[in-house]
């Protein structure tokens, strides 16, 4: 339940200044007309789809999710919230948020995609869903205990992609193929061996986000 | 001494072997390697390849272990033995990607072809090349040293999908790829008893310079900071 203040906390501030919702959306629609403009008239297969799909997704996480962490060292108040509440509460609050975040985000790709691309159409809906939640959730968890330690390495913005892609590269490969599989019209019982190994690793990145946490946070 | 002398030879001779021993079709004196279909004459970099291949892996395990010892201890001697374990996985990651890409121009074709394998390597460079960007972004030593540890542990977890799932999914051109119909990697099916002889005596002649050069590796970095810290406690 605690979690859930924290969230509202963070929830509350974002509403506020709106920063990571403002730059998520400028980011989608510049990193969308860069790909547009870049293909010109030309028509491109479903499979470049799948890929540009998730390319969009890894870098505009990228740009949103970092924030989760940074924040609470440049106000300050990190401190504050070390001494009320327990890590793994601190975790789970940021975790929901950058969730919710991801989650928004991605619907807001999947429109754009599915009006801008003609051949971005899925065909297998279930298959699609259930590989988006897993994919968000899984995304959601590594770039959360990433921005922690990137937060306390001293807010260096750059260096968060550098760490996060190596992290997620696996998931990324496996769910733009999953994309592809939906986009295709594959029966989920193909499926299933790539839906186990996104699922994989869903459970271990965050049995072991919340097993480290305790190190990057207290100091 | 007798260690660094018995490494010697053995290194010399696993290099003198394994470049120039003859490959024959019908194999019959000691010193003769059967000829592989598809190989041939290329075999011979199985010798240099494969062990560099390992040791990145194992330099890559030994990191995270004492990443683990020092997140439970908070010993910067721990941290040190982490940081040369490192050091000596990125370059061997480095010749594992060029011995692999030059192998592969002459087998497959060309220098790369984001095979399973070769996709794995280079997430491994990706990886080794984050955390050193991440400890030379830390200037107090105790912070880098957990936040580094921190970091070599998740990335280690991630591991696993890139040497065992991903060339089961990904077709590839890589003995053990999910198409190879084979079903076996090199090493068991087609080399003689005299080849993996030699294999296995450069894999083990590559381990033992491996941990001979991180023992020296994390001695010098202990060493380094003691006498930092001697000079820093003169000028006080």
């Amino acid at each position: 339940m605690k979690s859930y203040y924290l969230f509202s906390k963070d929830y509350h501030s974002e509403i506020r200044t709106r920063y990571a919702i403002n730059s998520l959306i400028m980011f989608i629609i510049v990193a969308v007309s860069v790909i547009l403009f870049s293909i010109g008239n030309e028509r491109i297969p479903g499979n470049l789809t799948a890929g540009l799909y998730w390319v969009v997704i890894f870098f505009s996480a990228m740009s949103g999710l970092g924030r989760a962490f940074i924040s609470e060292e440049e106000r300050g108040t990190s401190m504050t919230l070390q001494l009320i509440a327990s890590p793994s509460t601190v975790l789970s609050g940021k975790i929901i948020f950058n969730m919710i975040l991801v989650f928004a985000m991605n619907i807001v790709i999947t429109f754009i995609y599915s009006i801008l691309f003609e051949e971005f159409v899925i065909h297998n809906h279930i298959l699609f869903i259930i590989n988006f939640i897993l994919g968000n959730f899984g995304l959601a968890v590594s770039a959360t205990i990433i921005a922690a330690i990137i937060a306390k390495a001293g807010s260096k913005g750059t260096l968060y992609p550098v760490l996060s892609f190596p992290i997620l590269l696996p998931l990324i490969l496996t769910s733009a193929k999953l994309t592809l599989f939906s986009i295709d019209g594959t029966a989920i019982n193909d499926a299933v061996f790539e839906l186990a190994i996104v699922a994989c690793y869903d459970v271990i990145m965050i049995s072991a986000s919340y097993m480290l946490f305790d190190f990057i946070w207290k100091d | 001494m007798i260690w660094k002398l018995f490494l010697f030879l053995l290194l010399a001779f696993v290099s003198i072997a394994g470049i120039a021993f003859p490959i024959v079709k019908k194999p019959s004196a000691w010193y003769e390697f059967p000829l592989i279909p598809g190989l041939e004459e290329n075999a011979k970099i199985i010798f240099f390849h494969v062990p560099t291949a390992w040791l990145t892996v194992i330099a890559f395990l030994m990191s995270t272990i004492y990443s683990v010892k020092y997140l439970r201890k908070k010993n910067l001697d721990d941290d040190a033995k982490s940081y040369s374990a490192a050091q000596l996985g990125i370059i061997f990651c480095i010749l594992a990607t060029v011995t692999g890409s030059v192998w592969s121009k002459f087998a497959w074709g060309s220098f790369w072809s984001w095979d399973p394998r070769q996709t794995s390597i280079f997430a491994l460079l990706l990886i080794y090349g984050a955390w050193f960007a991440l400890r030379s972004a830390i200037e107090q030593e105790e912070k880098r040293a957990t936040l580094s540890a921190v970091y070599a542990i998740i990335a280690f977890i991630t591991v696993p999908f890139f040497i065992f799932i991903m060339p089961r999914i990904m077709s590839g051109l890589h003995p053990g790829s999910a198409d190879d119909t084979n079903a076996g990697p090199v090493v068991n099916f087609k080399m003689n008893s005299n080849m993996q002889l030699i294999f296995y005596l450069s894999l083990t002649g590559f381990t033992i310079l491996y941990f001979w050069m991180w023992r020296l590796g994390y001695k010098s970095i202990i060493l380094t900071a003691k006498s930092l810290l001697r000079e820093q406690n003169k000028q006080l």
